[in-house]
């Protein structure tokens, strides 16, 4: 892949494909973690070192392990396997090393093991075929796609959560999914910019 | 007995529905429910993977240590999803080709994890898959009932055949119709269980109903904080 093609794959897996409002990956924590900014930020870095890292490892993973002996069958076991070593040993390195960064981060992490939007990018990147490089900036837009996101919809919601007007029925999540779906419509947008 | 049963997988179908009360397993829900055909392939899918899951699990219950017991479950899990995928690519490959990513994905579907944490790892194999069942009808009856919608409003076509006169809405069908249709149907399904609730004279007021707090929250099985405190990011 050329640099160009590269920059416009970033792009697009921001804004025209975003991994939450289009391709539907990673939807848990979009609605259960997104009432508070701090929080829902706090979730999003969390996601995008975790997509970065398990994105290299799972690449590979499949191209240096299971092309290899054939078992490319084996995949959905194996990334999940290493997604969840990762994430445990990242949740080590980060207690020892960085206290603060893992007081912010500490919390999201075990949750990101069953987060669909990690598989779901490894997956991705596997199914597309791409190489090393097409796939970390898949794996960096796609996560910067998914902080963006989840940031907007935190902002949107601390300002609902004290709108008396919502009905009963409606409050929380509900009227989440239909901001989100407002939120998707917006996002559609981008599709005409890139080919 | 069989009183008993029916009571584990009425809970699934209705007052424990993983879609509408539990408002977990999200993202397939979204993804698959454009057209009915899709949203029932992908609930036998998930049926077929809980129920497994859920008897392999409880079979092995006195057997796993606690410390361990999380990547024990996904592997199983994992093993199961990884059947299903070849049984849909050998006999369902239309239906495996439309559903594509969200078959691997099953492995990380909330539903399927949180039964064998909540309830096989607890209960005997016979209970379980009852438990399986019911989660998986509950699961299946709500996709359904989501891609009828959709499919009707959008695509003006039930299981594939024309069935309404007006103009359908393209936008029900694509990403945006899915936030909605959901985000409704869930505050109807709610409305209801209100109402219910009141005519019982069980006096739950809507906001009581609500499942927010820590017992329906996704974060609970990590989480050290509780409801009250101030930084529950969640509330």
């Amino acid at each position: 892949m050329t640099l160009t093609e590269l920059f416009l794959l970033f792009l697009s897996s921001i804004f025209v494909h975003n991994i939450l409002l289009s391709r539907f990956l990673g939807c848990c924590p979009f609605m259960g973690v997104s009432s508070k900014l701090k929080t829902a930020q706090g979730m999003g870095a969390a996601v995008v070192f975790v997509i970065m890292l398990a994105s290299l490892m799972t690449w590979l993973t499949y191209n240096y392990l299971l092309v290899p002996l054939h078992l490319e069958y084996l995949y959905t076991l194996s990334f999940i396997l290493v997604i969840a070593a990762l994430v445990q040993f990242v949740e080590l390195a980060l207690k020892k090393l960085n206290p603060v960064l893992y007081k912010s981060l500490g919390i999201f992490l075990p949750l990101i093991t069953t987060n669909c939007a990690v598989l779901g990018v490894a997956v991705l990147n596997m199914n597309e075929g791409y190489g090393l490089a097409a796939a970390l900036v898949n794996a960096l837009g796609s996560s910067l796609g998914f902080l963006l996101a989840i940031s907007l919809m935190a902002g949107i919601r601390e300002r609902i959560e004290t709108n008396e007007g919502i009905p009963d029925s409606l409050q929380g999540l509900p009227m989440a999914l239909i901001t989100a779906g407002l939120m998707s419509i917006a996002f559609m947008g981008f599709t005409g910019i890139i080919k | 007995m069989s009183q008993n049963g029916l009571k584990i997988i009425g809970n699934g179908i209705l007052s424990d529905n993983p879609t509408f009360v539990q408002c977990i397993g999200l993202c397939p829900t979204l993804a698959v429910t454009s057209s009915v055909e899709n949203g029932l392939g992908m609930g036998i899918a998930a049926t077929f993977v809980l129920i497994a899951s859920n008897a392999v699990i409880s079979l092995l219950r006195k057997i796993v240590p606690d410390e361990v017991r999380i990547p024990i479950f996904i592997v199983v899990i994992a093993g199961f999803v990884t059947v299903i995928e070849f049984l849909m690519k050998g006999f369902a490959p239309e239906l495996n080709k439309s559903l594509g990513i969200f078959i691997p994905l099953i492995v990380v579907n909330c539903i399927i994890l949180a039964r064998a944490e909540a309830f096989a790892s607890k209960n005997g194999v016979f209970s379980s898959i009852l438990d399986g069942v019911g989660m998986g009808l509950g699961f299946t009856i709500a996709l359904m009932f989501l891609g009828s919608i959709r499919e009707i409003l959008g695509a003006g076509t039930w299981f594939g055949s024309p069935v309404v006169s007006f103009e359908p809405a393209m936008l029900v069908i694509l990403a945006p119709g899915g936030f909605i249709v959901l985000g409704i149907c869930m505050g109807a399904f709610r409305a209801l269980q209100a109402r219910a609730a009141r005519m019982k004279g069980l006096g739950a007021t809507p906001a009581e109903a609500r499942p927010m707090g820590c017992g329906s929250c996704i974060m609970a099985k990590f989480c050290t904080k509780t409801e009250a405190d101030e930084d529950c990011g969640v509330k």
